[in-house]
This record gives C-alpha cells, sequence and structure tokens, in this order.
C-alpha cells in the first residue's frame, strides 16, 4: 500500500496520478466528497484539503448477491450491479429451507435479496439499489436533482407496496372478486401511465431507479397474467407503459438477466396452488 | 444554504407522528416554514388534493409550489436540498443503508400494531400490543444498544423517523394497559435525551393532548 498525501486549496480538484507510469486514473473531487478509499480532510480555517488515497490492487470490493430465481426484488439488484459494471457472485436461496448465511445476514427480516459487499450486508431492495447507487460512480441510477430524487422514490415506494401486491391479489382472487382487483390495479396502472408519457424510460433517456423498480412489468406481470387468465397491462389503456417495457426489455443487460417468462408461469402457478391447497386445507 | 425567495409550506395534523418528522427536519435545519393544519379525518382541503393526489394524506412538504410526499422521502429531500447544515443522514453509503434499512422498518412494523392498542378491541388489540412490544425491543436492542442516539454520537435519521412515536407512547401504554419504561427502558430514555434539543421540543406536542383525542375518537367509536 503507498499513502498519496496533497494540499490543495481549490473547490473543485483533480488529481491525475498513476503506478509506475501504468494505471493511469483521474479522480475528481467536487465539494469535498469522499471517494471509495479515499480520506479526505478539510481545515476549515484555511481551506486547506488533504487528500489521503490508499492504492491497492484494484480490487472494488467483493460483492454477492443473495437470491432467489423469480423473486421481482433480486433481479433488480442484479441489473444495477450490470449496469455499474460491478463483477457479482450469485448465491441462490431455497426460501423453503433458508441457509445459516442468509439468516445472519439478514437477523430481522430473513428475506431476499440480501447484498454483501465484503460480507457487510444490506437488505431492502431499494435500499440496496440506493448504496449500489452511491458506492460505484459512473453510471447514474437516481437522477441529480433532488425534487427529481423525490419523484423517483415516492412511485419506487408507489409501485411496491400497491401495484405487486394488487397484481398478486389480482392473480389469486376469482369472479367478482377478480373484477374487482383488476380495475384497482389498472386505476393504479394510471397513474404510472401518465409519468412515463413523452419520455423513453422512467430515468429520461437511460435506464434508472425506477425503470429497474418497474421492471417486474415485463415476465413477472405477464406470468401472474397468464397464471390468473387476466389482462392487467392492457396496451388500448396504458400504450405509453407498453411502450416503455418493449423498451426496457430490449437493453441487453436488462435481457441478459431476465428470468425467461416460463419459469415465472411455473413459480407463480405453483405458488397459487400451494396457497389454494392451504385454502382447502382450512376450509 | 438559505435562499430568500424560498417558499416553504407543510401540510400536517398536529398529532401526526409522520408530520413530526417533517418539523423536527426543517427545524434541525433551520428552515423557515408556513404550518397548514389539515385536520385528518374532516374535509381534505384543494391544497392537499392538488399536491398529494394519490394518496391524499399527510403530511405534505411544498417547496416553491413543488410538492413532496411521503414522509422520509421529504425528510431524505430536506437533507438534500439545506445540506449546509446539520446533516441528518451519515455520509458513509453503508451507514447511510443502515439508517434507511432501520428507518423503513419504523414505518412498516410499528403504527398498525400501535394503533391497534387504542383502535380495536379484544384478540386484535391484545395481538397488537404483544407486536408492537416485540417490534419496539428490535429495535432497542438492535438500532440503537447502548447508543446515546440511533445516529450514534449525534442525532440523525432514524432518530427523526423514530421521534414522533415517542409522543405516542402514552397513548400506547394508556390503552395497551402496559408499562413502556418497564417494557423498554432505553427507548424512554432516548426519547427524555431527544427532547433536551429544541428542535425536538418545539416540534413535539405534548403528549397528553394525544392521549385526550384518542380518547375522544374511541368514546366516539364506542371504544371506551
Amino acid at each position: 500500500m503507498q499513502d498519496l498525501s496533497l494540499e490543495i486549496q481549490f473547490e473543485r480538484v483533480a488529481l491525475d496520478f498513476s503506478i509506475q507510469g501504468r494505471n493511469k486514473k483521474r479522480i475528481l473531487f467536487i465539494n469535498f466528497v469522499i471517494y471509495k478509499d479515499l480520506r479526505v480532510e478539510q481545515n476549515l480555517q484555511t481551506n486547506c484539503i488533504s487528500l489521503f488515497y490508499r492504492f491497492s490492487t484494484g480490487r472494488m470490493g467483493e460483492v454477492k448477491v443473495i437470491g432467489s430465481s423469480g423473486s421481482v426484488f433480486c433481479t433488480r439488484v442484479e441489473w444495477a450491479l450490470k449496469l455499474k459494471g460491478v463483477a457479482y457472485e450469485y448465491i441462490q436461496e431455497n426460501l423453503l429451507n433458508k441457509s445459516e448465511l442468509l439468516i445472519n445476514s439478514n437477523p430481522v427480516h430473513k428475506k431476499v435479496p440480501v447484498l454483501l459487499h465484503d460480507d457487510k450486508p444490506i437488505v431492502e431492495s431499494l435500499v440496496i439499489l440506493e448504496y449500489i447507487d452511491e458506492t460505484w460512480k459512473g453510471y447514474s441510477l437516481l437522477p441529480q436533482d433532488p425534487h427529481e430524487r423525490a419523484t423517483a422514490r415516492f412511485w419506487a415506494k408507489f409501485v411496491d407496496e400497491t401495484c405487486v401486491i394488487g397484481s398478486w391479489q389480482a392473480m389469486q382472487a376469482e369472479g367478482e372478486a377478480k373484477a374487482r382487483a383488476i380495475e384497482s390495479v389498472q386505476e393504479l396502472f394510471a397513474f404510472i401511465e401518465k409519468q412515463i408519457q413523452g419520455k423513453k424510460f422512467f430515468g429520461g433517456e437511460q435506464i434508472g431507479y425506477l425503470d429497474l423498480v418497474m421492471g417486474w412489468k415485463c415476465h413477472w406481470l405477464s406470468a401472474m397474467e397468464e397464471v390468473g387468465q387476466m389482462k392487467l397491462l392492457d396496451q388500448e389503456k396504458f400504450p405509453s407503459l407498453h411502450q416503455w417495457a418493449e423498451n426496457f426489455k430490449q437493453n441487453p443487460i436488462i435481457h441478459e438477466i431476465m428470468p425467461p417468462q416460463e419459469n415465472l408461469v411455473n413459480y407463480f402457478q405453483g405458488g397459487l396452488n400451494y396457497l389454494r391447497s392451504l385454502a382447502t386445507n382450512k376450509g | 444554504m438559505e435562499k430568500e425567495n424560498d417558499e416553504v409550506i407543510l401540510l400536517d395534523y398536529w398529532p401526526s407522528m409522520y408530520g413530526m418528522r417533517l418539523r423536527v427536519a426543517l427545524a434541525e435545519k433551520e428552515v423557515k416554514y408556513e404550518f397548514k393544519e389539515e385536520v385528518v379525518g374532516g374535509v381534505k382541503s384543494p391544497l392537499l388534493l392538488k399536491m398529494n393526489p394519490i394518496h391524499k394524506k399527510i403530511p405534505v412538504l411544498i417547496h416553491n409550489g413543488k410538492p413532496i410526499c411521503e414522509s422520509l422521502i421529504a425528510v431524505e429531500y430536506i437533507d438534500e436540498v439545506w445540506k449546509d447544515k446539520s446533516p441528518l443522514l451519515p455520509s458513509d453509503p453503508y451507514q447511510r443503508a443502515q439508517a434507511r434499512f432501520w428507518a423503513d422498518y419504523i414505518d412498516k412494523k410499528l403504527y398498525a400494531p400501535g394503533r391497534k392498542t387504542w383502535d380495536a378491541k379484544g384478540e386484535e388489540k391484545e395481538e397488537g400490543k404483544k407486536e408492537l412490544i416485540k417490534s419496539l425491543k428490535v429495535l432497542e436492542l438492535e438500532a440503537l444498544g447502548d447508543r446515546p442516539y440511533f445516529g450514534g454520537e449525534s442525532f440523525g435519521f432514524v432518530d427523526i423517523a423514530f421521534i414522533g412515536f415517542y409522543s405516542w407512547f402514552y397513548t400506547f401504554e394508556t390503552f395497551g394497559n402496559f408499562s413502556m419504561e418497564a417494557e423498554c427502558p432505553k427507548l424512554v430514555a432516548w426519547g427524555t435525551r431527544c427532547l433536551q434539543k429544541e428542535s425536538v421540543s418545539k416540534s413535539l406536542p405534548d403528549p397528553y393532548k394525544i392521549y385526550e383525542i384518542i380518547l375522544t375518537y374511541r368514546k366516539h367509536f364506542g371504544l371506551e
């Protein structure tokens, strides 16, 4: 390890360096943001900053994802890492027989996904997405403007707390209850349709945080529609949302990790059969 | 950095534990704002319906005419906009993730069971009480531990997320028939410590007034 120490009196600093003429790097400091392994000390009186950068063998840290295939919440984490160009190891979890690793990493909820960064666990998919965005720079997932960030977070929460559950309930319901459930979900989709009108992605020109959260509307929703014998994402009612889904699926990174629809159909059908068997046994 | 022409309005209802989060956050940042009262259970104002058409709920922060809904999202917004004073979230990404995790836990695990202690009867009420105490103990042990604040040495995001619930402790324990001090002494001590801060003491209502309003509610709905 080498330490590089520098004292500079500027607000915006670019530090260019290389190790023995190789691996040229530039680090840009704006308003003294701490970047990765860097330590910055600012003397408020003299406005001097000292930069301490630890040179290591270039590892960005060891990254693992504990997930379960079919989970809407796990795939979005993988998408985020891939978009950022972060290499990771995927650990498949059997949710019917939870591993010691999962229970130790997420003792409070015992759920997937879990991101392990140098063995430090981060849980809850939306929290993980923000962590990924803050830890690995380059591709931006969240917008820069605070109001736009708040708006993206609002819609992410809305989708996770209402649409996913609503669609699942519509899938399970039968008869008149099903019709009502479908109507409820489509009311929610109408709000989202307005958000995507005139835009290619929720993130603008490129896929962002909210697109990853909305990503379940692709194969997962189609699988729920097939299993539940219903249509929720009606192309006529929601043309912009429908177009967004087509654009989203075509992105090679998104496509690479998207589970095949047949697998999800089996996954949801299995889940539905299980719930129905429980109901039959109870009644 | 306070900008001369900033217009900040808070649509809120005085007993709301979620509204309290925004009051404290704005006070920590020394942001002047206009408090506009919305009575929950009353007729919703045109402003509320315009600013939060999806959920039609308070609190809503309105900054220069633009609404920010959902209290924790609004607290993060406040932290990002008025970033030169009293940081609420830590700067390290892992610490920030921990803070967001616990704030999310508070949102998911406390409100519903807490409500059952004063809004439900019989077995449902008992279950609510047990669930509430269980979740509070997890918070006390895992999130607070032996530290003065959830934020560690200084008051921060998770403290703000939870402080509103502190003002409801008296209501929960009185109607739920248990003692918060006996079940979660460290949380009670934490609350007392937070009240030493002006941003908290001037933002939280008298717990007894919350109890009184719930008592009126219960009488109205035949729960007394």
